[in-house]
């Protein structure tokens, strides 16, 4: 599963006059190769044996370096298979997007052989997802953890908006932060316990560790984890990395290397340093609420679509580490859910929103105005879908991860303060409400209303001269400093659109319908992870 | 009169080259050609890692100058040379980087109108030195050993003799060289007197069982024989010599003094630790952790303000000495897991910073009196050659410790690993940080590689020749290879400490 990719960005590595000379073909080839990575992924989950899924399942386990006892270990059980599918469904779509609508640098710079590259550096940033959320092995988790890191800093720093340089130094700098501490902490416990395989590790549950040790290691971990996750006041690398990425940066971005550091903090901060997860979960449980209270606030703040929907990221991962500090099987569970359900819409979001400044040049809330409803009825409907489900109504994929991760903090393990996360409890709902209001207050602003005014004379100018010049998709930020007459005709959207964006209108739906199909999978290996709790 | 027999074909290494050096100046006062004592410099040390090779291959512990039995008493064996798998593995890596300094070297001898045949000496004398360095036992071939390696170094420093700069800097590294030499004397001196022995495993148990009130002596000792070994691996507060050095020195030699010399250093440093003085690791452990997380903080910080590649090079082995001390803090517990930690990080230190060098020379365009080698003019490196400035970017990335550099990241992970396992927590997060400095700097310099060439300059060409570029070569294969592998050395080393 992972050879695929990684054989497909080395394929890449030939001379360009050579293999694929052509752009256009070389983005259909890594369509082509994720899809089949997305295969052989959506076949992994049918082998699976869903009947023992706290069972780590598909294994390679192989000596690496048995000096230091590292070994090549893989696996999947029922915490990582759906992160699994859902990074080969959200790169695959990626690639879908990107055969059509390359993304172009804000300043118009040209990259030598720009698509090759980018879908190389895609491809990498695959296997490395696909690699961390199923390594067994500490180090080998850890190596997979940080091929992400450059493959994303270039994609920014090459195809990002204007300040991309900046966001991208931030992004890499910051997280090599959190990887160096997460480094630390991890080898803390391996070197006390005096093993490197996860699975013997979460087995042993922290026994043969010291109390200290894994306090200390806890909190390092944590803070390597928070930094990715993002959890407040760790977060400040967030927005701008996803404001200035291009949209599918912004997409694997959001979708799949945040829940790298939930899902880290999950599979290994808790099974193995169990005494330090006791020790720090009210302090990880009020960092969550202040996230949630705080990314919701700032989002009421944000003029500029990405940056909100980036803002908005911080408050729904606050409720999964919210989950998780509760450290019971339902709050863990609502965790595993919630990133899950935060990878399809939050995905989806920035593909729409990528969208609409495509179309308008623009995300700023102010000028893009009111009435898109009017203008592109269908762009504009499945937008409001998307934030009406990551709002958390009933219904919808957003709701159960909240609402469970709430009701976690209600009756929080046994070992924790209950008054202390009952008012977490109570915050965090507080949250959630403010969410309702600045996701309604976006969609109030811009679809809703009228067509502003100049736009709709454009529109009118427009119409009577149907021969008028429509922006073109292929350099679509430099409408933004062309008077607004151009972006009058919002193009429809494309089918290539539709193709990346349909999988996750109906997993959403799906997943918010029956929730139990997910649950189903992650309830037992949690209930493991926790000690039999 | 005591008559010893010599094992030589433990002593090959050294003695081959130690050879060499000596015909090489011969052949060149009979006017042997330029081209042809580069060759035969450059095939002196490969027959020189060939009997390291077949050495290793052996297996046996050859052990060789002991004390003879009629004086030992009841004493261990005690023999001054010893060539095991340790020794071994680092003559190799000692040899392998000296062939690719001599690589760099042959263009650099031309243009830089320096004398050939005492060139090839002055670098065979110094390696003569290194090779002996990591093979000595007992104190006193430590400090001759040093000083082999040291003395012709600094000759080689200021061997453009028409360069201002290159008589400051050799100027700079004797004064350094001779007063770092003293110190070690003077600590090595109190350790005789304390304990009366100079042979390390004599000095082990003499040290366990010393009186209380010449305990003070032997701590100022070691104090001292530490100094002098900063002063080599141009650790804080001794390092201010390096970055001036550097840049003063032809390339090629500046790259001999931030990889061998430091690889030699660096193993004369865990011989001593780990042979001789473990008794008071609880002494020297933290003492080592100061100065490895001042060292690695200052380097770092220091060269985020370097405007040129060859100070940034130079500050940047600063801090990575910092690295490569971080795993000795750790005293007498575990001991050896450090000593192995120490050994993986300095052969694959050798390995990338020994390509960032190769680089640095192919590109590098300096007369006599003006330099080239500001980091914005390496910008557009990579349209200029694509495949160069690739492998620069692969060295950098590799130094920072971060995939693809796969080689760097197990280096880190070691040296994490070795650092905790001795309970020494907080310096794994001070290295923690410290990582993050140094990315930046790798990765600005690494950017401008592929960004647009300034505005009316023609992008950089690496010129240099044949043997510059197979330097290069050879350096990005074995950075691959080994990044793809790591385990090959990672294996090596555990297996040898």
């Amino acid at each position: 599963m992972i050879a695929i990719p990684l054989a497909g960005a080395l394929a890449l590595l030939l001379p360009p006059d050579r293999f694929l000379p052509d752009d256009a073909a070389v983005r259909r080839y890594g369509a082509a190769v994720s899809g089949a990575t997305l295969l052989v992924a959506l076949s992994a989950a049918a082998a699976f044996d869903y009947g023992d899924p706290a069972r780590v399942q598909l294994a390679v386990d192989r000596d690496w370096a048995p000096a230091i006892g590292l070994r090549f270990h893989l696996g999947v059980d029922g915490i990582s298979l759906p992160l699994v599918l859902l990074t080969a469904l959200l790169s695959f779509l990626c690639f879908v997007l990107v055969v059509r609508h390359p993304p172009s640098a804000a300043d118009g710079a040209r990259v030598a052989h720009s698509d090759r590259l980018l879908v190389g550096l895609l491809l990498v940033l695959e296997v490395g997802l696909l690699g961390t959320f199923t390594a067994l092995d500490l180090v080998l988790f850890f190596v997979f953890f940080e091929v992400v890191l450059i493959p994303m800093y270039a994609v920014i720093a090459l195809w990002g908006g204007q300040g991309r340089r900046a966001a991208a130094y931030k992004f890499i700098l910051y997280t090599l932060l959190g990887s160096g501490l997460l480094l630390a902490g991890m080898l803390l416990i391996a070197v006390n316990a005096g093993t490197l395989d996860m699975t013997e590790l979460a087995r042993r549950h922290g026994a043969g560790v010291a109390h200290g040790v894994q306090v200390t290691a806890f909190l390092l971990m944590a803070l390597g984890f928070g930094i990715k996750a993002p959890m407040w006041p760790l977060h400040t690398w967030l927005p701008d990395a996803h404001t200035e990425a291009p949209t599918v940066g912004s997409v694997l971005l959001a979708g799949v290397l945040l829940k790298m550091g939930t899902y880290g903090l999950i599979r290994i901060a808790l099974p193995l340093a169990p005494d330090g997860a006791v020790f720090w979960a009210p302090w990880l449980g009020l960092l969550a609420v202040v996230g949630i209270v705080y990314g919701a606030l700032a989002c009421l703040a944000q003029r500029e679509l990405k940056r909100m929907i980036a803002y908005s990221s911080v408050g729904h991962m606050g409720f999964v580490l919210l989950g998780i500090a509760t450290l019971t099987p339902v709050g863990v569970n609502a965790a595993l859910f919630g990133n899950i359900a935060h990878g399809l819409i939050t995905g989806l979001l920035f593909f729409l929103v990528g969208a609409v400044k495509v179309r308008y040049g623009t995300g700023d809330l102010d000028a893009l105005g009111g009435g898109m409803l009017a203008e592109a009825p269908r762009l504009a409907s499945i937008l409001t879908f998307a934030s009406v489900a990551s709002l958390g109504l009933p219904g919808l994929a957003g709701f159960w991860g909240e609402m469970l991760a709430l009701l976690g903090a209600y009756r929080p393990n046994a070992d924790l303060p209950r008054e202390t996360f009952t008012t977490f409890m109570v915050v965090g709902g507080l949250g959630a409400v403010l969410t309702a209001a600045y996701f309604l207050r976006m969609l109030a602003k811009i679809t809703h209303g009228t067509v502003p005014d100049d736009r709709r004379a454009a529109a009118l100018a427009a119409d009577a001269e149907p021969a008028a010049p429509r922006p073109e998709t292929a350099e679509p930020r430099q409408v933004a400093t062309r008077p607004r007459a151009d972006a009058a005709a919002i193009a429809p959207i494309t089918r290539y659109e539709y193709a990346a964006w349909t999988p996750l209108i109906v997993l959403t739906l799906l997943v918010g319908l029956w929730p139990k199909t997910l649950l189903d999978v992650t309830t037992a290996p949690v209930r493991a992870l926790l000690g039999g709790g | 009169m005591i008559i010893q027999s010599i094992d030589y074909a433990a002593v090959a290494p050294p003695l081959i080259v130690a050879v060499a050096a000596v015909a090489l100046l011969l052949g060149d006062a009979f006017d042997a050609p330029r081209r042809a004592l580069g060759g035969a410099s450059c095939a002196a040390l490969a027959a020189a890692l060939l009997a390291v090779v077949a050495l290793a291959a052996d297996g046996d512990r050859r052990a060789t100058f002991c004390v003879p039995g009629g004086l030992r008493g009841d004493g261990p064996p005690s023999c001054s040379y010893v060539a095991d798998q340790f020794t071994l593995l680092f003559q190799g890596v000692v040899l392998a980087a000296g062939v690719v300094v001599v690589l760099l070297s042959l263009d650099e001898i031309t243009r830089a109108r320096m004398p050939a045949g005492e060139y090839h000496f002055l670098l065979l004398a110094a390696t003569t030195g290194a090779l002996t360095l990591v093979a000595a036992r007992d104190l006193v071939l430590l400090v001759a050993a040093l000083e082999t390696l040291s003395l012709p170094v600094f000759a080689l420093v200021g061997l453009r003799r028409y360069d201002g700069a290159a008589t400051e800097a050799a100027l700079k590294l004797f004064l350094v060289s001779v007063i770092s030499a003293a110190v070690m004397l003077f600590g090595v001196s109190l350790l005789y007197g304390a304990t009366g022995a100079m042979h390390l495993d004599r000095l082990a148990p003499a040290l366990g069982r010393l009186p209380a009130d010449l305990e003070p002596v032997a701590v100022a000792g070691i104090v001292l024989v530490l100094a002098g070994f900063a002063f080599k691996v141009a650790a804080v507060p001794f390092h201010f010599w390096a970055p001036d050095v550097y840049q003063g020195a032809p390339l090629p030699v500046a790259a001999f003094l931030s990889v061998v010399s430091k690889a030699a250093g660096f193993a004369g440093l865990a011989i001593v630790l780990a042979l001789g003085l473990p008794a008071y690791g609880r002494v020297w452990g933290p003492l080592i952790a100061v100065v490895a997380a001042v060292t690695m903080t200052v380097g770092n910080v220091m060269a985020l303000r370097q405007r040129t590649a060859i100070r940034l090079l130079a500050w940047s082995s600063v801090a990575q000495s910092g690295y490569m001390l971080a795993p000795l803090a750790v005293g007498d517990h575990r001991l050896p897991e450090a000593v192995a930690a120490t050994t993986a990080y300095v052969a694959l230190y050798a390995v990338m910073n020994m390509g960032a060098f190769a680089v640095v020379v192919a590109v590098q365009r300096r007369g006599p009196h003006s330099r080239w080698d500001g980091l914005d003019d390496f910008r557009g490196l990579a349209r200029s050659s694509p495949a160069v400035a690739a492998a620069l970017a692969f060295f950098l990335i590799c130094l920072a410790g971060l995939p693809p550099g796969v080689m760097g990241l197990f280096a880190k992970v070691v040296v994490f690993r070795a650092a905790l396992a001795g309970g020494v927590t907080w310096l794994a997060v001070v290295m923690a940080v410290n990582t993050v400095i140094g990315l930046y700097y790798y990765l600005v310099w690494a950017v401008r590689l592929f960004a647009a060439p300034p505005a009316g300059a023609r992008p950089p060409v690496p010129d240099g020749g044949v043997p510059v570029r197979a330097a290069i070569a050879a350096a990005a294969a074995g950075a691959v290879v080994l990044s793809a592998a790591p385990q090959l050395v990672l294996q090596t080393v555990s297996n040898v400490t």
